[in-house]
């Protein structure tokens, strides 16, 4: 076996990559529990991927066959109902433990100088994570898959003197039709899985270039032993590789008692409307992104008023790209000297408090249909997100922080 | 940080009590996939009532017959009509455009209906028929208004003049699965062969079937689903031990 390592070394350095990112990868020892959502994420992927594999041996991209393939995969191949909600139920857990990943992000000010390249190519794991979701729900073909690419295709068509011409060549028909679903199968299946890969992997090495943070948000290679080993670190493999472990198992727990037992989780994972086949000349009463879009969704109908005589669904199309442009810059938002949400002031724990709720009741907000109470509400709750961001640059210089300690408290 | 999870929590709860769905009162039911006999009665009804105009195109009959315990010849000589083999899908030979210009719209496929409208939706819809002499055919149903379908059953529930109280009374004890509550209706235009007690176990019989046809694996998972959580949580136990004595050396 050494022997094989050896010679493999000499032509490929692959004991210099283990030690570089796992055997000598020094993390900080006192990860809590907001770390595990990383690794997480990678299960979570690579479950996309097996099962998306498998799936796609069964599955039939064509408008004639798309809907009852899926209830084939579901009642005729073998263990196919399990690949089928593995897969389904993996989507809105990816989303679960990425929102919760990049909170942590948020919490604990990891998008902060050096680490301003792992946010952006975290953020850009995301929309594209966003895109492979949209794709990946129109090909079930029922319903919802149909009417909700409907409705966020149109969207483009918001755009003034290109819109319309724009929303056509997304669809390449003047309705979401059979060639909509092909392309979308091929740029979910193929182009967006390789894109999401190569971002993920600069997402790491970036990373391991620049060295983990943690809960305290101390730079733990200030403070290194006479071999040059920080003081605070210990070797990602072993200690995080077990540690991970734990991790798996407690959302492995949550990740099948709702696959075995809330496939559906009540309409939240898989819409009901979607048990039906997509029928173009019925539109359903109500129609509703998944959960993970929600947020923005409800911030797009939020905005009620034309302006500078350009539609109310145009600014509502801003508003909703602004949420999600407005994350990249991130790292130039935060002038505080600490990173951590814990030496930060009041003004930056209140905040933080005041966005993550508003993003969860604008996801509420998102999946029920629109009263005029709900809308001024999602509107209030609209402008807190963008407050939080917009007044950084001076909540987070006003506020007097806590004094960092030299080492990590655990 | 422990204040502002729990502050998370606070806000989406009542968020998550909102989310059910408001609409047309219904009778509840407790759809029990491995009530054998139930299933087979429900399969039975559909098959003579409703399989003439209704498909269940994405199911085989072969998969009901081995999942409802109804051995293959017994199924194939009475519950088959359409001369198709056992193997082959649910299909009907009601030609769509035709049935559509008989009742406004061809009856829908059935496999996954229970899924899209609900159990509760279904036992309530199939009790619902009463006389309208408005309608084209003479009936109109109080879950489901203006409805394009005839009142199949009529010959055995028989029509009920006014619109039947359907939502008021607990209909299915959900333990037993025995039919309580059973009079929604006061005045019958026509009487039914069977006692309502005996038409509302039948219903139940029906949504049940359309119930394990839209989920037909569901047994089957919740089994599978406690051994998967068992051995997750062995598991945890055996990495929380790996974990514990690695992270000795760590202080």
């Amino acid at each position: 076996m050494n022997k094989l390592i050896n010679w493999v070394d000499e032509r490929l350095p692959i004991v210099d990559a283990w030690n570089k990112h796992l055997a000598k990868y020094y993390a900080p020892k006192n990860f809590n529990v907001w770390y595990f959502f990383g690794s997480l994420a990678m299960l979570v992927l690579v479950n996309q991927l097996v099962t998306g594999i498998w799936l796609t041996m069964s599955y039939n991209p064509s408008s004639e066959g798309a809907f009852a393939s899926v209830e084939y995969i579901m009642r005729d191949v073998e263990w196919g109902w399990l690949l089928r909600y593995l897969h389904s139920t993996g989507a809105s857990a990816f989303f679960v433990v990425v929102y919760l990943h990049m909170f942590r992000g948020l919490m604990y000010g990891s998008y902060q100088k050096p680490r301003e390249l792992i946010w952006i190519f975290g953020m850009l794991i995301y929309l594209v994570l966003m895109a492979e979701a949209f794709m990946g729900y129109l090909l079930p073909w029922g319903q919802m898959s149909y009417w909700g690419a409907q409705v966020i295709v149109n969207l483009f068509g918001a755009i003034p003197v290109i819109g319309d011409d724009l929303s056509l060549w997304i669809r390449g028909d003047y309705l979401i039709s059979g060639i909509t679903l092909n392309r979308f199968f091929a740029l979910h299946v193929v182009a967006l899985p390789i894109v999401l890969l190569g971002l993920v992997v600069l997402h790491i090495l970036a990373l391991h270039e620049v060295g983990s943070n943690n809960p305290d948000g101390i730079d733990i290679k200030k403070n290194k032993d006479e071999n040059g080993i920080p003081k605070d670190g210990i070797p990602f493999h072993p200690y995080y590789t077990v540690h991970d472990l734990l991790g798996v198992a407690v959302f492995f727990f949550v990740f099948f008692l709702v696959l075995f037992f809330f496939p559906e989780m009540g309409g939240l994972f898989l819409e009901k409307p979607n048990f039906e086949p997509a029928n173009p000349l019925k539109t359903p009463n109500h129609i509703a992104p998944v959960w993970y879009f929600t947020p923005f969704y409800a911030m797009l109908r939020a905005v009620t008023v034309d302006l500078f005589g350009l539609d109310a669904k145009f600014w509502g199309v801003v508003v909703m790209g602004a949420a999600i442009a407005i994350l990249f810059v991130l790292p130039w938002l935060d002038r505080s000297p600490v990173r951590s949400i814990r030496y930060k002031g009041w003004l930056s724990k209140i905040a933080l408090a005041i966005f993550a709720v508003s993003f969860v009741i604008l996801g509420y907000l998102g999946i029920v249909p629109a009263t005029e109470g709900r809308t001024m509400v999602a509107q209030i709750l609209t402008t807190f997100y963008f407050l939080y961001f917009i007044l950084m640059p001076f909540y987070t210089r006003m506020e007097k922080t806590k004094p960092v300690p030299e080492r990590v408290t655990g | 940080m422990k204040k502002l999870i729990l502050g998370l929590f606070m806000t989406v709860l009542p968020a998550l009590a909102l989310a059910a769905a408001p609409g047309v009162p219904l009778d509840t039911m407790e759809a029990d996939h491995t009530n054998k006999a139930s299933l087979q009665r429900g399969a039975a009804t559909f098959m003579n009532y409703c399989a003439g105009c209704h498909s269940m195109e994405y199911a085989r009959y072969k998969r009901v017959s081995d999942d409802l315990e109804i051995p293959a010849e017994l199924f194939e000589e009475n519950l088959i009509f359409t001369g198709a083999k056992i193997g082959e899908l649910m299909e009907i030979g009601m030609d769509k455009d035709q049935a559509a210009s008989w009742f406004g719209n061809a009856p829908p496929d059935l496999t996954l209906v229970s899924r899209v409208r609900g159990e509760d939706w279904l036992y309530s819809y199939f009790r619902a028929f009463y006389k309208d002499d408005s309608r084209p055919l003479g009936v109109n149903n109080a879950v489901f208004d203006n409805v394009g379908m005839p009142h199949v059953m009529v010959a055995q529930q028989g029509l009920c003049a006014v619109p039947p109280k359907i939502g008021t009374n607990p209909s299915v004890d959900p333990l037993s699965g025995n039919v309580r509550g059973t009079d929604i209706c006061d005045d019958w235009a026509i009487e039914g062969s069977m006692e309502p007690g005996e038409f509302n176990q039948a219903m139940y019989d029906l949504t049940n079937f359309l119930s394990y046809m839209g989920d037909p694996v569901k047994v089957e998972r919740e089994r599978l689903g406690i051994l998967v959580l068992i051995f997750v949580a062995v598991f945890f136990i055996f990495a929380y031990l790996l974990n514990r004595e690695y992270w000795k050396d760590v202080h």
